[in-house]
């Protein structure tokens, strides 16, 4: 294996390992209704072969549960002297570098699965609806500490649009 | 009913401190202007509703009338037709009661309009643009002036006729605009000034000399107000820097991609009704047809009389021969630049500009005419262009760079390219496909076929990314972004080496930070002590390839966001 696009020279702050659990039942459950979805027609009109849909779907879920420790590791941020820089990916591996004068607004959002761990996500929203910033698997304490950071670093920097 | 449904959140941001009379700031411009920008509350040019809308009712009333009329002749003439609405409402009698319902709309709805007009007022302070409107439900808009992404002014042909203008003041957001509408035209010129005026942190406004002669009578002027396309011949530059032929004009779009797949299709309609001798096949495409020549009956009258000038206070775009708009965009509202050729007019040289703002319209129309700046034009109107909308990019070392990244796939410029595996995914453009920093903007090199010319100014990134998908890692590539506002535009650039997008990464990403800590485009005029003078951007140096910049855009003064932190100017 070829290494990953990584930024060198970096000290990668991980998300909580609780989020694991979050994915996996996620997965679980989304892999559960579209397993169901697609083995109607196999149900209804009996031919054997179009359970092959369902089976291989259900593969698909599996690795991809399986993978999800490795892919959960792979998310990491970074507070930098000017700016947030945020990692994700394993497959498809993404990295963002966004000024902190840039921000418009921090979001805490928190799913009924992130709840029941004491997890939270935090979303960071530029003028640009492509920065896409989201980062997930944060304990609520330390979601909140980073938002109010990230806000008074925001407004120490603040420039136009 | 609530009082501020759409209103920016800005209520506790600004104490009302109007006893800063804006007017003081804006001494030089004409008496009405003045008036509208004193911070107090204004209302519209009387014919706004009849321009609004009141033209149907005065159609409707026509109808009823000439229906009338021939009622009455038919009556004394005793030769009635059945299917007469008149006659038949008069046989059941109905007659009387139908005259009253038709008169108490009337009066309700010249009344409606008379009210909506009465309580549309708007007024312009030192902070913000502000309208309020609506009879029952009512309406609060408010733009801040530091975040103003335009001005425009259009006259569609009707309010041309009246002399009266329509005044859209955007903000960042989709279609978050102030409209004024309808202004006098003359008036909405010199408004514009104000605002721009309010808007780009002056303290000190010389006095210019305000717009001479407005003598002659009203028809005279009238005329005077039709035939110009910009009014205030003080504050704009008379020369267009770029001039658009009308061959030009119509040999961009002969040579567009949409005239050949009509052609295509044309060729396709005649050869299957030849084979099949069914003409009904002729009406199956007849709606093609006629939206296809709709878009290039738009595309030209969007491009008929295009001029492009500098101003003091930004680009000021205008075009249109009936219906006119005008568009400043102040210093540092562009945040990407595209230029790009469509194959088939590469014999002719003739490139495309696009912009990215931050201010979109949702109709598609609208959103088009906004994002083009240069319809078509050839090398020298390209470089005069962005030199007008990136002044830092008026040097000869940037002028190379962007000839190289307007050019055919040389591999020995400035440009770091995709390494030769890459011609896996980049077929023919791998020569070309790279990025270079041109002095204080990002430029991204693409496309062999269809070439285009990214550049995004480091001061308005919204933040960089690198990518890699499988694929890519497999080959040792990435793929780098540039987050800007939304629009046609989209900074990205793959399959590149990926230790040079991790390093380019790293540069531009502190570059941003850089560039957004000294940018003061936002009150582009507060770090000058000494506005230049108005003259200075007209038409001499537009001949020449170098036009005089907007005053100042990027003067290194650190980042302030209230004109009382800006340096006192002298007066």
């Amino acid at each position: 294996m070829t290494e990953r696009l990584d930024l060198p020279d970096t000290e990668w702050r991980g998300v909580s390992r609780k989020y694991v659990v979050v994915e996996v039942v996620g997965l679980i459950i989304f892999g559960l209704v579209v397993a169901a979805a697609t083995s109607i027609p196999t149900v209804i009109s009996g031919i054997q072969w179009l359970a092959a849909i369902p089976i291989s779907l259900g593969i698909i879920f599996l690795i991809n549960i399986l993978l999800t420790p490795r892919r959960v590791r792979a998310i990491g941020y970074m507070l930098r002297a000017d700016d947030l820089v945020f990692r994700r990916g394993l497959m498809f591996r993404r990295v963002v570098a966004v000024p902190y004068g840039r921000m418009q607004l921090v979001d805490i959002n928190r799913g009924p699965l992130d709840r029941a761990v004491g997890l939270s996500e935090l979303k960071f929203v530029t003028a640009a609806a492509s920065t896409g910033v989201v980062i997930p698997g944060l304990p609520e304490q330390d979601a909140e500490e980073l938002r109010d950071t990230l806000v008074a670093l925001a407004e120490s920097r603040r420039a136009g649009l | 009913m609530s009082e501020f449904p759409e209103s920016e959140h800005t209520e506790n941001e600004f104490p009302e401190n109007e006893s800063v009379a804006p007017t003081a700031r804006i001494a030089s411009l004409t008496a009405e202007a003045q008036r509208l920008a004193d911070g107090e509350w204004h209302r519209l040019h009387p014919a706004t509703p009849l321009l609004r809308g009141g033209i149907a009712l005065l159609a409707i009333i026509g109808v009823i009338i000439v229906n009338a009329r021939d009622f009455f002749i038919e009556t004394l003439f005793n030769s009635r037709n059945e299917f007469d609405p008149f006659s038949q409402l008069a046989e059941f009698g109905l007659l009387i009661p139908a005259v009253l319902i038709v008169l108490a709309v009337l009066v309700l709805s010249v009344l409606g309009f008379y009210f909506s007009w009465r309580m549309h007022t708007f007024r312009i302070t030192d902070e913000v643009v502000e309208v309020r409107s609506g009879i029952l439900f009512r309406t609060n808009r408010r733009g801040r002036l530091d975040r103003i992404q335009g001005i425009n002014i259009s006259r569609p042909l009707v309010a041309r006729l009246f002399g009266a203008a329509k005044l859209e003041v955007s903000v960042a957001g989709q279609d978050a605009n102030v409209e004024l509408s309808y202004l006098g035209s003359r008036g909405a010129d010199n408004l514009r000034r104000a605002i721009l005026q309010l808007a780009s942190g002056t303290r000190a406004v010389e006095a210019t000399e305000a717009a001479a002669s407005r003598e002659g009578g009203l028809i005279e002027q009238r005329v005077n107000e039709f035939l110009a396309s910009e009014l205030d011949p003080d504050a704009a530059p008379p020369e267009s820097i770029v001039r658009i032929r009308i061959p030009r004009l119509i040999g961009s779009l002969v040579l567009s991609e949409a005239t050949i797949i009509a052609v295509a299709v044309a060729i396709g309609i005649i050869v299957t009704i030849s084979v099949s001798g069914e003409y009904l096949w002729l009406f199956a495409f007849l709606p093609g047809v006629l939206g296809f020549f709709g878009y290039l009956l738009s595309r030209l009258t969007r491009s008929l009389r295009y001029s492009i000038a500098s101003t003091d206070d930004g680009i000021r775009v205008g075009y249109g021969l009936l219906s006119t708009t005008n568009e400043t965009l102040p210093p540092g509202r562009i945040h990407a630049v595209e230029v790009s050729q469509p194959l088939l007019w590469r014999p002719a040289g003739w490139w495309e500009i696009k912009i990215n703002t931050a201010s979109q319209a949702s109709s598609s129309g609208q959103a088009n005419a906004k994002t083009t700046l240069l319809p078509v034009g050839d090398m020298d109107d390209v470089h005069r262009v962005l030199q007008l909308i990136l002044p830092s990019l008026a040097n000869a070392e940037s002028r190379e760079l962007l000839e190289a990244g307007l050019a055919a796939g040389a591999h020995d410029d400035a440009y770091v390219t995709s390494p030769k595996r890459a011609a896996v995914l980049r077929w023919f453009s791998w020569r070309r496909n790279g990025f270079v920093m041109i002095s204080d903007a990002v430029a991204l090199r693409k496309g062999a076929i269809w070439r285009s010319l990214v550049l995004v100014p480091q001061a308005r990134m919204q933040s960089v990314s690198m990518a890699e998908g499988p694929l890519l890692r497999r080959m040792g590539l990435a793929e780098l972004r540039v987050h800007t506002v939304a629009g046609p535009i989209s900074a990205t650039i793959g399959a590149l080496e990926r230790s040079d997008v991790v390093a380019f990464f790293n540069q531009v990403s502190h570059a941003a930070v850089q560039s957004a800590s000294v940018d003061t485009s936002h009150r582009w005029r507060s770090g000058s002590t000494k506005r230049t003078p108005l003259t200075a951007s007209g038409s001499a140096e537009s001949v020449t390839a170098e036009p005089s910049t907007p005053a100042t855009a990027t003067a290194p003064v650190p980042a302030t966001d209230t004109p009382e932190a800006t340096p006192e100017a002298t007066p």
